[in-house]
């Protein structure tokens, strides 16, 4: 018990490592806030999926530099951001922006979904119409007359069969 | 249409295969960022020369309109810039105008690198926070911007200029914004 305690109040105390680096960080508190939520919504675009505020590469640290010297300059977040995109492209939003070059990027999965859906409702619909034909085909008057006389002639004949197996 | 109906997951398969290898046919990188900032004006910048080489004059935003240049961003540290070094020498002996920007360096490395490698900047500007960089949207060393007398950039080369990008997409693109 003492030990599960133990390695719960670790977990707690447990900080995650920050990129940041201490002579980074703003004295004004508040700037500081500000310029933390922009530089993680920026991709480090030498990196794998990762914000500047999280990635150790050079170029990231000099974007976060870059961030916060327009922060202590006056500028707001969507300031900093465009700043940013007129620089890098779109690609440099962690959140990518919808706008209709991006139309692909958000409706693409919802129209994969709706043809899955669709072909999944074919599918069904042909099997269905294969196991239980809907309408069956009706005999003509000819057709019915020979049927007619096939049945009769296996009924009258119950030996027909074992005459044959005899050579 | 039940015949067909068990052709649509190879179909779908076949569709899906070409989607993804597109870009491998197209030898599209997706780790090449396309510049933002092609056909636009090249960033308001001011860079002072090499500390203690006045003579590599500094490049401001002022210096890339009147005729066209290649900028090219480049360090002492980086490797794949020693191996683009004579592709740039090159482009300046054939009387193109080729400015670089000195990035991330200490002024006496790349003093002894351009003494050691040849200089074939016509002005070099020391960019040793990589603040302008940033402005040109430069993510690595090196890259190259062709620009236009207009002082506006229209090609970016990313990574080492090798022989073939040289004579296959510099070439051209200068020859054309020369004219």
């Amino acid at each position: 018990m003492k030990r599960a305690l133990f390695a719960l109040a670790l977990l707690l105390a447990a900080a995650p490592a920050l990129a940041v680096n201490p002579d980074e960080i703003l004295s004004d508190p508040g700037l500081e806030a500000l310029a933390r939520t922009i530089t993680r919504q920026l991709r480090c675009v030498v990196c794998q999926n990762q914000s500047i505020d999280d990635s150790e590469a050079n170029l990231a640290r000099d974007m976060r530099r870059v961030v916060r010297t327009r922060v202590l300059a006056g500028d707001g977040e969507r300031q900093v951001l465009a700043f940013m995109v007129a620089r890098y492209g779109d690609f440099v939003l962690l959140d990518p922006p919808f706008k209709p070059k991006t139309y692909a990027l958000w409706f693409g999965p919802w129209v994969v979904l709706a043809l899955a859906g669709m072909i999944a409702l074919l599918w069904f619909r042909v099997k269905r119409s294969v196991a239980a034909p809907t309408s069956v085909p009706q005999l003509s008057a000819a057709e019915r007359t020979r049927l007619d006389a096939l049945l009769a002639e296996i009924d009258g004949e119950p030996h027909a069969r074992g005459r044959e197996r005899k050579p | 249409m039940r015949k067909l109906g068990y052709a649509v997951p190879a179909l779908l398969f076949l569709a899906i295969a070409l989607l993804f290898a597109t870009p491998f046919a197209l030898r599209l990188d997706s780790h090449i960022l396309p510049s933002a900032l092609i056909d636009l004006p090249a960033p308001e910048f001011a860079l002072p020369p090499i500390e203690g080489r006045p003579q590599t004059l500094g490049l401001a935003t002022a210096d890339l309109s009147g005729k066209p240049s290649i900028v090219n961003v480049f360090a002492s540290w980086c490797v794949p810039c020693l191996a683009e070094h004579p592709m740039i020498s090159r482009l300046a002996e054939e009387g193109f105008t080729v400015y670089g920007i000195d990035h991330r360096d200490p002024p006496d490395a790349v003093g002894a690198w351009l003494d050691r490698n040849g200089n074939p900047y016509a002005r070099i500007g020391a960019d040793r926070d990589a603040s302008v960089s940033i402005d040109w949207g430069v993510t690595g060393v090196p890259e190259t911007f062709l620009i236009d007398r207009k002082g506006r950039i229209r090609h970016k080369i990313v990574g080492p200029m090798t022989p073939d990008i040289f004579a296959e997409e510099v070439l051209p693109w200068m020859r054309e914004l020369a004219r």
